[in-house]
Formats: C-alpha cells, sequence, structure tokens
C-alpha cells in the first residue's frame, strides 16, 4: 500500500472509530438534561436511579470520545501535513474556536455534573448537564463548519498555491453546512433516542421490577427517536437537492448512474453492477424518484458520471474523477434504508404505547432493545458516503488527496502508527463495550454498594 | 496628491504594524496556552504518577484520583486548544512539528488515550487484578506524556533538521539526544513534584502527609536535573549563540522561585510551595518561547529554513478572526474554570462519594 493510501486507512479508521461514540454523546446528553429537569420535578427517588444509571453509560460512552477525539485533533500535522499548510489558515480556525468555545464548555462542566452533585444546587446541577448537552452540539456546528469548507470551499482565495481565508461569515454561511449540520445534529439525536430507548426496552422486557421506572425514559427515548429520524430524511432529502448542485458527481457516483439519464430519472433501490466496466446487470428502480430527491419534481436530468468525468476534465485539467461507486453507492442506500427503519420502529412503538399495548408485543420491545445499532451504521454510512464520495478531492475543486499527505513521514512510521492505533482502539472497544453491557445488565441499583466507601478510610485491597 | 499618498502610506504602515504584531500576539497566545496546559496538567500528570505511592490501598487509590477527579479533563482541553490554534494561527508550525515529530507524538496520543480510559475504566469493576493494571496504565499514561514533550523542548530549543520546503528531514532517533533526554527528565521530576505539593493540599490528611514526606524525596532530584537542563543550554540550545528575545530576569526567578520550594515546604503554608513551582513552570515556559521567538522551529541546517512567527503564520485576516473571538471566549472558560476550582476547593475526604 502507498503512503497515501495508509493515511487514509488510517483516517477513516480513527475516525469512524470516533464517530461510534460521538453521536451517543451529543443525543445521550440531551436526554439526560431532560431526565434530570424531569427528575427534580417528579422528585422519586426512582428516577434519580434511573438517571443515575443513564449517567453511567453516558460517562462510559464519553470517555472513549473524548481520547478519540485528542487524536483526530493532531492527526492532520502528523499524516496529512501538506494538506495542513494549504488549508490551515481556513480550516483550523473553525478547529481551534471548537476547542475554544466546545471542549471546554463540555469537559468542564461534565466534571462539575459528575462531582457535583453535593456542591451544587439542584437546579444548578441540571444546568450543567444542560450546558454539557450545548456544548457538544457547539463541538458537531465548529467541527462540520470546518468540514463543509472541504466540501464546498467558500470564504477564501489562492495565494500562492495556499488558501488564505478571506470571509469568515462566508465559512459560517456554507450553503454546505446548512445541510450538513442540522442532518448530522437530528442524526445524532435520533442515535441518543435510541440509545435510551433500547436500554430502556431491554429493563422493559426482561427485568419486570424496573418496569414502571423505564417507561419514562422509554418514552421520551421513542418520542425524540421518531422526531429526529422523519426529521433526518427531511434534512436527507434537502441535502441531495444541494448535493446536485455542489457535488453531481457524488450524487452520480452514490446512484451508479454511469450516462445522464432520461427525463424521468428513477431512483434504483437495488442494483447490481461492474464498477469497471459500468456495466448494470440488474436494478429495481423506483420510477421518478431520483428526479424527487434531485429537485422535488417529477421530471429532471441527472447528469451521469462519464458526462461529468468529461466535464470535471475540461474544468480541472486531466485526471480522473470517479469515486469509488461502489462504495458511495451502497453506503448510501444503507442509510436511507436504516433511516426509513428506525422511522417506521419508532413511530410503531409510539402508535403501541398510545394504545396502551406494548407490552402485548415483547417481539418489538426485543427488536428495540437491539435498535440502537440501525443509527450507528446509519451514521458511518453517511460519512462514509460523503467523504469516499468527495474522492479523489481531499479540499473539492482545490487538493487531491494524493497531495495532502506529509511528505517527509516514512512510511514505516504511518504503517506503525496504522498498526498501533487500531490495535489500541480495538482493545479498547473491547473493554467498552463489556463495561457498557456489563453496567446495564448491573441495573440502575448496582453502584450503591460500593459508591459509599466505608467511614473509616482505611480499607485493604480486596 | 500629496494628501492621497499620505493616506496610503499610513495604511500600508497600519497594515505592516498590523502584519507583525498579529503573529506576536497569536505566538504569545500559544505560549499562554502551552503555559496553561503545562501548570494545570502538570500535577495532574504528577498526582497521575504518584498514585500507587500516595495510595497503597484500594481506597487511598481512588482518594488521590478523585484530587483531579473533577478537573483533569477541563485541563487537558488545554493541549487541544493549544494545537487546535497553532494550526489557525501558524498552520506551517502544525504541519512540521506535528509530522516532524511523528514518532514521539503517536507515542504521547497512545499515552493520552490510555490515560483517559484508565482513569473512567479503573474502578468500574472490584477485581483487585483489574484495578492494578488500570493504576499501572494510569502511571504509564501519566509519565509519558512529560517525557515525550521534555524531548520536545529540548529539540525545539536546540533546533532540529528542517528543509527548504519546511519539512523536516531527520530521523526519529535524531530527537533522542542527551539534551533532550535531560530536558525530559526535568520535566517529569517536575510534575511528579508538582503532583506532590498539590496532593499535599488537596489529598485526605493521611495520604497528604505522605505526600509531603515523597515530596522531600523527589525535591532534589528535580532541582538537580531542572539546572543541569538549563547549565548545558548554555551549551546545547541555539538560543545562547543567538537570542531570541533577552528573556531578562524570568528564567532566573523560575529558578529561584524553585529553590524557595524547598524552604515553603517545611512552613504550615503548603499552598506557596505548590503555587511556587507552579511560578517556576509558568515562567520556564515563558522563558523558552521567548528564547525561540521570533522563530517558532529553528533548522540546523540553514538559519534561513527556519520557521519563523511570519513565514509560518495564516494571513493578518485569519489571525484578526481569531483574535475576537479568543478575547471574547478565553475569559469565560477562564471563568468558569475557576469557578470549578473554587466549587471544588475542599480537600478530598474519606467520606465523599466518588466517581472514579
Ligand atoms: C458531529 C460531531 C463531531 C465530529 C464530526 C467530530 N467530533 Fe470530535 N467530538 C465531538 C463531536 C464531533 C463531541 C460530541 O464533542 C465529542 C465526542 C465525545 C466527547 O466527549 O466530545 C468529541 C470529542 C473530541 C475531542 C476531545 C474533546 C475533549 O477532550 O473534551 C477532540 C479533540 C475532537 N473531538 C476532535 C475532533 C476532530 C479533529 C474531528 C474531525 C476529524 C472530530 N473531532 C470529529
Ligand atoms: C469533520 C471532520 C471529518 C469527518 C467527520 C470525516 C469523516 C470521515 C470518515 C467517516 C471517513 C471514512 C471513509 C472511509 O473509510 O472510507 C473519512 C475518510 C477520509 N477522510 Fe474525512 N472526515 C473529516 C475531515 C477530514 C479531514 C480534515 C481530512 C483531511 C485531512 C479528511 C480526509 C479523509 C481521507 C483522506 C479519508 C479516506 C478516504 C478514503 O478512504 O476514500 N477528512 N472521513
Ligand atoms: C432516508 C433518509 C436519508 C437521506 C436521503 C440522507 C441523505 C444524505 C446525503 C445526501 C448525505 C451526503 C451529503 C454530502 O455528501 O454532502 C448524507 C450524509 C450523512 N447522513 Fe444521511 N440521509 C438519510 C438518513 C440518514 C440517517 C438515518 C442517518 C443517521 C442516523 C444519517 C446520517 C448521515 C451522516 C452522519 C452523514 C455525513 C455527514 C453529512 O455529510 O451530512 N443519514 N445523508
Amino acid at each position: 500500500m502507498t503512503r497515501v493510501g495508509l493515511a487514509r486507512l488510517q483516517f477513516g479508521t480513527m475516525t469512524i472509530y470516533h464517530f461510534l461514540f460521538v453521536p451517543i454523546t451529543i443525543g445521550t446528553a440531551f436526554l439526560l438534561a431532560i431526565l434530570e429537569t424531569r427528575y427534580w420535578r417528579t422528585q422519586q427517588s426512582s428516577d434519580r436511579k434511573v438517571l443515575d444509571f443513564f449517567g453511567r453509560l453516558f460517562l462510559i460512552n464519553f470517555a472513549v470520545g473524548v481520547v478519540t477525539g485528542i487524536l483526530q485533533e493532531f492527526q492532520f500535522g502528523m499524516n496529512w501535513a501538506t494538506y495542513s499548510r494549504f488549508v490551515g489558515d481556513v480550516f483550523g480556525a473553525p478547529l481551534a474556536v471548537e476547542a475554544l468555545a466546545a471542549f471546554f464548555l463540555e469537559s468542564t462542566f461534565i466534571g462539575l455534573w459528575i462531582f457535583g452533585w453535593d456542591r451544587l444546587s439542584p437546579r444548578m446541577h441540571t444546568w450543567t448537564m444542560w450546558l454539557v448537552a450545548i456544548g457538544t452540539s457547539l463541538s458537531a456546528f465548529w467541527i462540520l463548519t470546518a468540514n463543509s469548507f472541504m466540501q464546498e470551499p467558500v470564504g477564501y482565495r489562492l495565494v500562492h498555491h495556499h488558501a488564505e481565508m478571506t470571509n469568515f461569515f462566508a465559512l459560517l454561511g456554507n450553503p454546505q453546512l446548512w445541510v450538513e449540520f442540522p442532518h448530522v445534529e437530528l442524526a445524532a439525536l435520533t442515535t441518543g433516542g435510541f440509545f435510551v430507548a433500547s436500554v430502556s426496552a431491554y429493563f422493559l422486557i426482561n427485568q419486570e421490577e424496573y418496569r414502571s421506572w423505564f417507561q419514562a425514559p422509554f418514552h421520551i427515548g421513542l418520542v425524540v427517536a421518531a422526531a429526529g429520524s422523519i426529521l433526518v430524511i427531511v434534512l436527507g432529502h434537502e441535502q441531495a437537492q444541494h448535493l446536485i448542485v455542489a457535488q453531481p458527481m457524488k450524487m452520480a457516483a452514490s446512484e451508479a448512474l454511469w450516462h445522464t439519464s432520461g427525463l424521468h430519472a428513477a431512483w434504483s433501490i437495488i442494483s447490481l453492477f461492474n464498477p469497471v466496466t459500468h456495466h448494470t446487470w440488474f436494478s429495481l428502480p423506483i420510477p421518478d424518484m431520483l428526479s424527487i430527491l434531485a429537485y422535488n419534481r417529477l421530471t429532471g436530468r441527472v447528469l451521469g458520471i462519464s458526462a461529468l468525468q468529461h466535464l470535471y476534465q475540461r474544468r480541472y485539467g486531466p485526471g480522473y474523477y470517479v469515486p469509488p461507486v461502489f462504495v458511495t453507492y451502497w453506503s448510501f442506500r444503507l442509510m436511507i434504508f436504516l433511516g426509513f427503519l428506525m422511522a417506521a420502529l419508532s413511530i410503531w412503538g409510539l402508535w403501541l404505547s398510545r394504545q396502551g399495548t406494548l407490552f402485548d408485543h415483547p417481539a418489538y420491545l426485543r427488536w428495540m432493545s437491539w435498535s440502537v445499532i440501525f443509527p450507528l451504521v446509519a451514521n458511518i454510512m453517511g460519512w462514509v458516503m460523503t467523504e469516499v464520495g468527495r474522492q479523489p478531492w481531499i479540499v473539492f475543486g482545490l487538493e487531491k488527496t494524493a497531495n495532502g499527505v506529509s511528505p517527509t513521514v516514512p512510511i514505516g512510521s504511518v504503517a506503525t502508527t496504522d498498526i498501533g492505533f487500531t490495535l489500541l482502539y480495538l482493545v479498547m472497544g473491547i473493554f467498552e463495550l463489556r463495561l457498557m453491557l456489563k453496567y446495564i445488565r448491573l441495573g440502575p441499583e448496582a453502584e450503591e454498594a460500593y459508591r459509599s466507601p466505608p467511614h473509616d478510610g482505611i480499607v485493604e485491597p480486596h | 496628491m500629496t494628501v492621497l499618498s499620505s493616506r496610503t502610506r499610513r495604511s500600508t504602515i497600519a497594515k505592516e504594524g498590523l502584519l507583525t504584531t498579529l503573529p506576536t500576539l497569536w505566538f504569545s497566545l500559544i505560549a499562554v496556552l502551552f503555559v496553561g496546559y503545562f501548570f494545570l496538567e502538570g500535577f495532574d500528570y504528577g498526582v497521575g504518577m504518584l498514585v500507587p505511592w500516595v495510595g497503597r490501598t484500594d481506597q487511598e487509590r481512588r482518594a488521590v484520583i478523585a484530587t483531579i477527579g473533577p478537573v483533569w479533563d477541563a485541563n487537558e482541553v488545554w493541549l487541544i486548544t493549544a494545537a487546535g490554534a497553532l494550526f489557525a494561527a501558524f498552520p506551517n508550525w502544525y504541519a512540521t512539528l506535528f509530522s516532524g515529530f511523528y514518532l514521539p507524538l503517536a507515542v504521547l496520543l497512545a499515552a493520552l488515550i490510555l490515560r483517559g480510559v484508565a482513569l473512567e475504566f479503573r474502578s468500574k469493576d472490584e477485581r483487585p487484578s483489574w484495578r492494578t493494571r488500570w493504576d499501572l496504565a494510569i502511571v504509564i499514561g501519566s509519565a509519558v506524556p512529560p517525557i515525550i514533550w521534555g524531548l520536545a523542548m529540548g529539540n525545539l530549543l536546540h533546533g532540529v533538521p528542517i528543509d527548504q520546503s519546511m519539512d523536516y528531514v531527520g530521523h526519529a532517533a535524531t530527537l533522542l539526544n542527551p539534551y533532550a533526554i535531560v530536558g525530559a527528565l526535568a520535566t517529569v521530576s517536575l510534575f511528579l513534584l508538582h503532583g506532590a505539593l498539590y496532593l499535599d493540599l488537596k489529598a485526605p490528611p493521611e495520604l497528604s502527609e505522605r505526600a509531603h514526606r515523597i515530596a522531600y524525596r523527589i525535591g532534589p532530584w528535580t532541582t538537580l536535573f531542572y539546572f543541569l537542563f538549563v547549565f548545558l543550554s548554555y551549551f546545547y540550545a541555539h538560543f545562547a549563540h543567538k537570542l531570541g528575545l533577552d528573556p531578562g530576569p524570568i528564567p532566573v526567578l523560575a529558578g529561584t522561585s524553585m529553590i524557595a520550594v524547598r524552604f515553603l515546604l517545611p512552613g504550615r503554608h503548603r499552598a506557596w510551595a505548590f503555587f511556587a513551582l507552579g511560578l517556576t513552570i509558568i515562567l520556564s515556559t515563558i522563558s523558552v518561547f521567548l528564547a525561540l521567538y521570533p522563530r517558532v522551529m529553528i533548522s540546523t541546517l540553514n538559519p534561513r529554513w527556519s520557521l519563523t512567527i511570519w513565514n509560518a503564520s495564516s494571513n493578518p485576516y485569519s489571525l484578526r478572526v481569531m483574535t475576537i473571538v479568543a478575547v471574547t471566549v478565553l475569559p469565560i472558560v477562564l471563568a468558569y474554570q475557576a469557578w470549578t476550582y473554587w466549587i471544588f476547593r475542599q480537600r478530598v475526604s474519606f467520606q465523599d462519594t466518588w466517581h472514579y
């Protein structure tokens, strides 16, 4: 593998991993804030225990989100030095603001939340979780500002092969940002909703004694999940409409649309194709759906890959501008299928609980207790489509990924860190998953026993 | 005609003024962020290294960790912010430093990852073997970062092979020279001592006594390595030949304040010892930055290939935007961080409920 290949592998692996934890943090922080606000109203000790229980799970997740994030912050300089020199002027700013305005907020107030139960007033304590939640979303906003610049560079000019920022507000008003941020933010809320709902569902079916404790979080999680997944679909549609203008090649690739469509563009549910010969053997189309997706109309041509390849060559010079079609096509499909599945699942659940027949459907609850996997996979698929579909560009239209790597880092070093970090993450992931499952199994009254240490202080190790 | 030209001249002067002051301002802000990081995470790392020595039983170790429990994550963000600010204000510095010190940084990151999860996971299982293993991870994760930063500091002061296009062209082994290694020892022992002094203030009384005694034992080593590093700097550091900015009395004050620690330790106001050493850390960091200024990375191949605050920085517009953001946000951050320390000002006690 080449140095670029190894660096890409590293970036992709590390970022996907980071983004398994990120949406759970963002979404669950809001749900915890809601649950805590509710607790101070009800003052039920069971509500407090449920809140602590979800807090424990949240913190296990948060820790891994934080440490994987640190790596992200350094990666650009380590593996992508040329890229960093090229865009640091523009791209670095949102990153720095993210640290200053968001990371300080979330990390300080999470400390206050964990340790402040006896030191802060109830109102203040609830506020700390709200501030954590706001901090995580701010952090999403700023990092997506940076990412949007890579998708759609704005507010810069080129000076000696170097991008200089000319307008900060253009970065903030980047049209890409305003489709991307809502989509990701709501996807994260959906993830949090499913996380809380699926853990609650586990207690609703498996642990009768806690049934009454977990009904409220189940319901709240479900409402967030339902609203979130519907909005994510709507906003995904917005994004596709923007994509067709901003990065038509990505759209064509994620449709495996080799040739420009007719006036009525169909959208294939599945399609079997050979990405090398550009031959499609089989496809199951929904007539007109692609036109609707792209233009909100029944008619409208969508440019195909070969036409765009010609167009891009004329615009950007000789080169091959087609991203990996197989990956973009299927990641897009999977995201969308999961989106509809999630919407259906959550709406069905709301309907059942409205009818009061939730407990007559153990199969539903059993499904729900695994449902957190769906948003996690959908998130990853979304990013894979977005990032792989942008290739060969690292900054669309300005710099190619192959030109962004650090020129003097030996390939052996990149391979070493690839292997090292992957192993580290693997081991960490195993521990985190086992702890998560352990604490779910232990239930809401688990830690009581060894939370309050004996008063004499000195205890021999077990 | 004359009016016009004088106006344009004034505006070019204003522009040039901006050109020279903004990179300097950002150089100072980066210095501030590193000062914050070394001051705050310094004692965090020290406490982490001391966990098994000050805490003999499990309860005691939890008490030790509880002293930094509410703050270590926020303290670490000082580093993240420093990295982000480096990226935004000096992209070339960020790129050269991070790609040049590639493997040491990878080790640093692995250590920080290990440390973060270890702090969170260690008390999540009652098995003694689980806890001892994670305690070891806390020790390693806390000892490695000061080592790496010490190495980095030595190399930054000495200069590293940087080519014409600002890329680092040495090997990883280039970074492991004796001067840098003394720098690493000095940094580790400095943070270790600071951790002990912090525990002296914050740990439950029995443990703080133990930390106090440990401080006596570490102190001489810290002093030795610290002054050895300062001494070697006169031979190895680049600034010895061509001083960036005369740091004036600052390094002298740093050394004095370190010696003062020894005399403040036996006194009744232990807080003073902690702050005196904190002052040493702060002033030493400032001295390093002053010695570099206006360069940020010195090339040993050709002085003209060095990175300076001018050829490494972003354009004035970016810097201006970032300045506005920093000037409005940083005071708020400082205020709520100070408030957090105020909330948790009391000594940790065995009666508290602990998360870690
Ligand atoms: C949409 C959201 C999002 C995205 C795309 C990313 N992150 Fe992230 N990041 C977060 C949302 C987030 C968060 C929600 O704020 C986290 C997750 C868990 C946490 O503790 O905070 C976080 C943590 C986190 C931290 C640790 C913060 C701390 O110590 O509190 C750093 C340094 C980064 N991230 C940096 C990055 C970089 C450089 C990314 C780009 C490649 C990135 N993140 C992608
Ligand atoms: C908000 C910030 C970003 C997020 C969330 C993000 C997300 C992702 C994800 C999930 C992948 C996985 C795709 C795969 O493995 O195939 C990926 C790939 C990649 N990203 Fe990004 N990215 C971000 C910013 C960046 C930046 C700043 C760079 C440049 C240094 C970058 C360069 C790459 C590269 C080179 C790949 C590999 C592409 C491939 O394998 O085809 N991304 N990114
Ligand atoms: C059926 C509905 C959906 C549609 C039509 C849709 C559409 C899109 C499109 C077009 C993109 C690429 C945007 C770009 O490259 O600029 C995207 C990205 C993404 N999607 Fe979806 N999506 C849907 C559902 C979901 C769901 C359910 C989730 C997760 C819960 C999700 C998470 C993401 C993420 C994380 C990204 C990457 C960030 C971004 O570019 O916005 N999407 N989506």
